[in-house]
């Protein structure tokens, strides 16, 4: 049988964290498979929190293991402490790097966001995940560094946001099917690092926390304090101008076929 | 639909949030604009590309380094 969608090619870098596949369209109007967060999770399960989601499920009185690491460490057990650092530092490495943009100051942002963390233990009502509490922590104090390093001119998740680009895609070429074969690793990180570099600290956040660390919508408007439709709005436009930013490296040429 | 209209659905239909009514419009546009197509299909590039690179590992040694130190300030907390 036909599919309309046909699986086009992977590139063996990618493997470490599952195959994707991009897909080529062989019926007219046909929408390629979905982008779930359950595959997204499958996929970077090296790069993520232990999925709530199935150790919380609704209707269940399943408590997250964090909830007894929490409350052990509130008593003062810092080992539980050391086990919830050990879960989730990479994550706010990655993060603070993500927003800062700086790999000195990341490291300061882990190192302080998980001391205010527990200096703040009392303070956590446990109405969210720790993880999503933790975040807030991290963006915040990564901001914070943002700042400082533009000497002190204020940062905030709102800066540049009303800016139009991103809200219609301009740039109209397809894409090489194979863009990681036109480059190698260290060039493709590159410029995926590069690109996300660009984007205005409001929408680089909302993307970080959304599609590299596959917060929910809902996880990633608490952990900024925005509303869910205000981080609808920003993943969009950070989405569509990394794509017309992408869009230089990995259009088609000539030679390609195409234009 | 406009492709006005396509584009502010794209993150639902990239996230699976549409419902089926909506995805068959959807699908009845994407067959007769190429320039939605393309932007759907790239866009979802992006974000795997993204999502299935580590740009910003934190090695080891620096790992264990943080994790001293932090331990270290808890327990003057």
């Amino acid at each position: 049988m036909d599919l309309p969608w046909q699986p086009m090619s992977f590139h063996p870098l990618l493997l470490r964290s599952g195959t994707p596949i991009y897909y080529e369209r062989t019926a007219k109007n046909a929408i390629p498979p979905q982008i779930s967060s359950k595959t997204n999770q499958e996929k970077v399960k090296f790069l993520k929190p232990p999925a709530m989601e199935t150790i919380q499920s609704a209707g269940t009185e399943e408590i997250h293991p964090d909830v007894a690491l929490v409350a052990r460490a509130r008593e003062g057990d810092l080992q539980a402490f050391e086990t919830l650092v050990k879960q989730y530092d990479r994550q706010v490495f990655r993060i603070a790097q993500h927003i800062t943009q700086n790999k000195e100051d990341a490291e300061d942002v882990v190192q302080d966001a998980f001391l205010k963390a527990y200096e703040k233990l009392h303070q956590f009502q446990g109405n969210s995940k720790f993880y999503t509490w933790l975040v807030r922590i991290a963006v915040n104090e990564s901001l914070m560094r943002l700042r400082k390093r533009r000497t002190g001119r204020m940062v905030s998740i709102d800066e540049d946001v009303e800016t139009d680009e991103g809200s219609m895609p301009r740039d109209l070429a397809d894409w090489g099917p194979d863009p990681e074969q036109m480059y190698n690793q260290s060039e493709l990180a590159e410029i995926l690092r590069k690109t996300i570099q660009g984007l205005p600290p409001g929408f680089r956040t909302v993307f970080t926390l959304r599609d590299v660390e596959g917060l929910s919508t809902d996880e990633t408007a608490e952990a900024l304090g925005l509303s869910v439709p205000a981080v609808k709005s920003r993943l969009l436009r950070a989405r569509l101008q990394l794509r017309e930013r992408l869009s230089r490296y990995f259009r088609k040429r000539n030679g390609d076929g195409v234009q | 639909m406009t492709c006005s209209e396509f584009m502010a659905l794209l993150d639902d239909l990239l996230d699976d949030g549409v419902s089926a009514t909506l995805r068959a419009d959807l699908e009845e546009h994407l067959g007769g604009c190429e320039h939605c197509f393309i932007t759907m299909n790239t866009t979802k590039r992006t974000i795997e590309f993204y999502t299935n690179q580590e740009l910003y590992p934190l090695p080891e040694p620096v790992r264990t380094r943080l994790q001293t130190a932090i331990l270290a300030k808890c327990r003057k907390c």
